[in-house]
């Protein structure tokens, strides 16, 4: 009996010590948190479209005018071309869906421990579990405008125009696990880095500006092939995707298999330095932030 | 048998001070510089102890210092401190929303804390919506939450405003819900601060009984931060004093108070006006003020079961005056207690030192921190010499184990008399 004890002694349900492991994940953590994960998706999207009247339709109704201002801008007056895909409209939606969908999970994640402040100041909870929930909570707002893009499809379809239901389709799944990977991951770092220094978030409004002009989003990939500004697509992890991702619905794209392995290493790079910087910020942040 | 359920070790924490940011970047570089050769984190070392009454010269200070001390299961620990003591430090660590500087805590079993009450609360979800978004913040899992539902709902009486956004809420329906949730949590271990517990009298109350039957009738532990000394002696048997980031005392919660009280300058159990600062006027003035035993001695806290004196000593200028000592009584609330003059010696009139004290009997005062106000005056015609207000201030405390009652928590009332009780059989 006293053997028994004085082993349990030993066993502490948790120690709270000053440093961590460099990659201390705490996978079983975040596991037994799940609903609360679940439930900070739902709060996302429900509390987002309190007391508006169109609710999630306004999901629908952004990617359209978007869609048409570069069709206008980028279609008719600068008349850059789509690489062959009909008609141009699905060419703008896929980009701006894909590109939506990080933009989301960038943007949302790195406000992770500034937004949040007031919560994990209180409590303890793994704080992994929001920038994850933000992740999934945006899955869904790209299912929406996906749904779109195939509607949008099946319109021309009946048109007139081509449909390329391929095996291909199989792939978007990875492309939007890659995309969310990235996404997170430079997600996290900024938040870590505004916890101490503001400047990052600045810096984080105009990056995505940017950004999306630097990835194939409103032209093909294969518009730059001859320029000198090609190496900008080629170091861009980002641009495999896309294009993969237009590949794989309208059989068009630029990319190799090397690109997108590029692509996958980016992102495990990206998430591991993340996790690291991360797990280092979130247990004393709360004094800087 | 019982067993350690928190154990802290050599706990400590540094803060910087100041503006966080600007030149914290040349910091971070030059202790990543020390750290990569191998040297201690040079910041450390210039840490200064944490008293904010003191003006420092260290950008970095010591909230906590080397802090040790365990707790047993069930067992309902009081944590005292002034401001600044590094208390709400030390809870931030034990619930995980900071990290020490250095050592460690062991901890067994779930912690929470009543001070998150509606921490993750949304304006715009339900109720319902909220009850859930804010039990599973609290470490809740949704079958919990789901079983408990009903009982929540009722405890907080808001059950036909469930499906409201709880931004429509008056705010006492919002504290009322938001308690109710983390009353329901089931931990093993609880702490309470009082300082941040929002909320009315009432409420207050509610939080008070809660933990009482938390620890009592299901043997959970309990950690209880509070300034009120008489809550803390009356719910607590062990106590923790903390002062500028370490440990003044622990042990037993009476030893612990009392020793708080004697330390803080809030009390004063001796007082001496020197001369040339003394207040009054031609016909007396006044010189020294004590708190003293039957023995008169001076004492720092007294008890209830104890006789009290207060004694001052003043001087009479002017012969032929009939200046009389009285003593003025005021509670925390502002509440005069009592006044009560000298009258017995008819050698008030002779110039000369006078040392005269007034007997509070044992069993009058109720626990508690009392102000003494010491004058003079004449009555015929009506005149203050002098009035020293705020002369004294004491504790009372009592001695939980020496109660002849069932009933352990605080006794309301002003005043606590021992009164004599008749009760007869009729049938």
């Amino acid at each position: 009996m006293s053997e028994t004890l004085s082993h349990k002694q030993e066993q502490w349900d948790v120690v709270i010590e000053p440093k961590t492991h460099l990659l201390q994940l705490n996978l079983k953590e975040i596991w037994r948190y799940r609903d609360l994960l679940q439930l900070f998706v739902r709060r996302d999207f429900v509390a987002q479209y309190k007391q508006t009247i169109l609710g999630p339709i306004w999901h629908i109704i952004q990617p359209i005018f978007t869609t048409l201002i570069y069709l206008l801008i980028f279609g008719q007056i600068a008349n850059i071309p789509t690489d062959g895909i009909e008609p141009p409209i699905v060419f703008y939606m896929s980009g701006i869906t894909i590109w939506n969908y990080f933009a989301a999970c960038l943007t949302s994640t790195s406000a992770t421990f500034t937004a949040n402040a007031s919560i994990f100041g209180k409590v303890y909870f793994p704080r992994m579990v929001l920038p994850l929930s933000v992740v999934i909570s945006n899955i869904v707002r790209f299912g929406i405008q996906f749904l779109l893009l195939l509607a949008f499809m099946f319109f021309y379809y009946f048109k007139g125009y081509p449909i390329h239901v391929s095996f291909a389709w199989l792939f978007i799944p990875v492309l939007i696990i890659m995309m969310a990977g990235i996404g997170l991951g430079l997600g996290i770092i900024i938040s870590s880095l505004t916890t101490k220094y503001r400047d990052f978030a600045v810096l984080l409004t105009f990056a995505i500006q940017l950004g999306m002009y630097a990835t194939p989003i409103v032209y093909p990939s294969s518009f730059l092939r001859n320029t000198s500004y090609k190496w900008i697509i080629e170091i861009n992890p980002l641009s495999s995707i896309v294009e993969c991702f237009r590949y794989s619905l309208f059989g068009k794209g630029t990319f190799t298999a090397g690109d997108l392995a590029y692509s996958g290493i980016f992102m495990l790079v990206v998430l591991f330095i993340g996790t690291v910087i991360f797990n280092k910020v979130e247990k004393s942040f709360m004094d800087t932030v | 048998m019982s067993r350690t359920v928190i154990s802290v070790e050599h706990l400590s924490k540094e803060y910087k001070l100041g503006q966080i940011g600007t030149g914290s970047i040349a910091h971070d570089i030059n202790r990543w510089w020390y750290r990569m050769r191998g040297k201690e984190d040079p910041y450390l070392k210039i840490g200064e102890e944490n008293d904010r009454t003191k003006k420092g010269n260290s950008e970095y200070v010591w909230a906590l210092n080397d802090i040790n001390f365990q707790v047993q299961e069930g067992e309902l620990l009081g944590i005292i401190g002034r401001n600044g003591a590094g208390k709400s430090t030390l809870l931030k660590i034990l619930s995980k929303t900071t990290s020490p500087t250095k050592g460690c805590v062991k901890i067994r079993g779930r912690v929470a804390s009543l001070l998150e009450v509606g921490t993750g609360f949304h304006p715009e979800l339900s109720g319902r919506e909220n009850i859930f978004l804010n039990g599973a913040i609290l470490g809740m899992t949704k079958g919990e939450i789901r079983r408990k539902f009903d009982e929540i709902v009722d405890f907080a009486g808001v059950e036909r405003y469930i499906d409201t956004p709880v931004k429509r809420y008056s705010s006492g329906m919002y504290v009322r819900l938001a308690f109710a949730v983390a009353a329901h949590l089931e931990p093993e271990i609880l702490i309470v601060d009082e300082v941040l517990a929002v909320g009315d009298a009432e409420f207050q109350k509610k939080c008070l009984g809660k933990m009482q039957d938390v620890s009592s009738k299901e043997g959970r532990t309990v950690l209880f931060v509070s300034h009120n000394l008489t809550a803390v002696n009356t719910l607590c048997e062990t106590a923790v004093y903390m002062k500028n980031g370490r440990i003044a005392k622990q042990g037993n919660a009476l030893d612990v108070i009392e020793l708080y009280s004697k330390t803080e300058s809030e009390v004063i159990n001796h007082k001496k006006w020197p001369e040339g600062e003394r207040l009054g006027d031609d016909v007396s003035e006044i010189v020294e003020a004590r708190l003293v035993d039957k023995d008169r001695n001076t004492i720092t806290v007294a008890h209830t079961d104890q006789q009290i004196g207060i004694e001052f000593t003043y001087r009479v200028k002017k012969q032929g005056s009939q200046p009389v000592p009285n003593m003025h009584v005021f509670n925390m609330q502002g509440d005069n207690v009592f006044v009560s003059a000298e009258k017995s010696n008819p050698v008030l009139g002779v110039p000369g030192t006078y040392t005269t004290v007034m007997w509070i009997p044992d069993h009058l005062l109720n626990d508690g921190r009392y102000l003494v106000g010491l004058a003079t005056s004449t009555f015929v015609p009506e005149k203050v010499h002098f009035y020293a207000k705020e002369a004294l201030i004491f504790d009372v405390v009592e001695d939980m184990e020496k109660r002849d009652m069932d009933y352990r928590g605080k006794m309301p009332g002003v005043i606590r008399p021992k009164l004599n009780w008749e009760t007869i059989k009729l049938d």
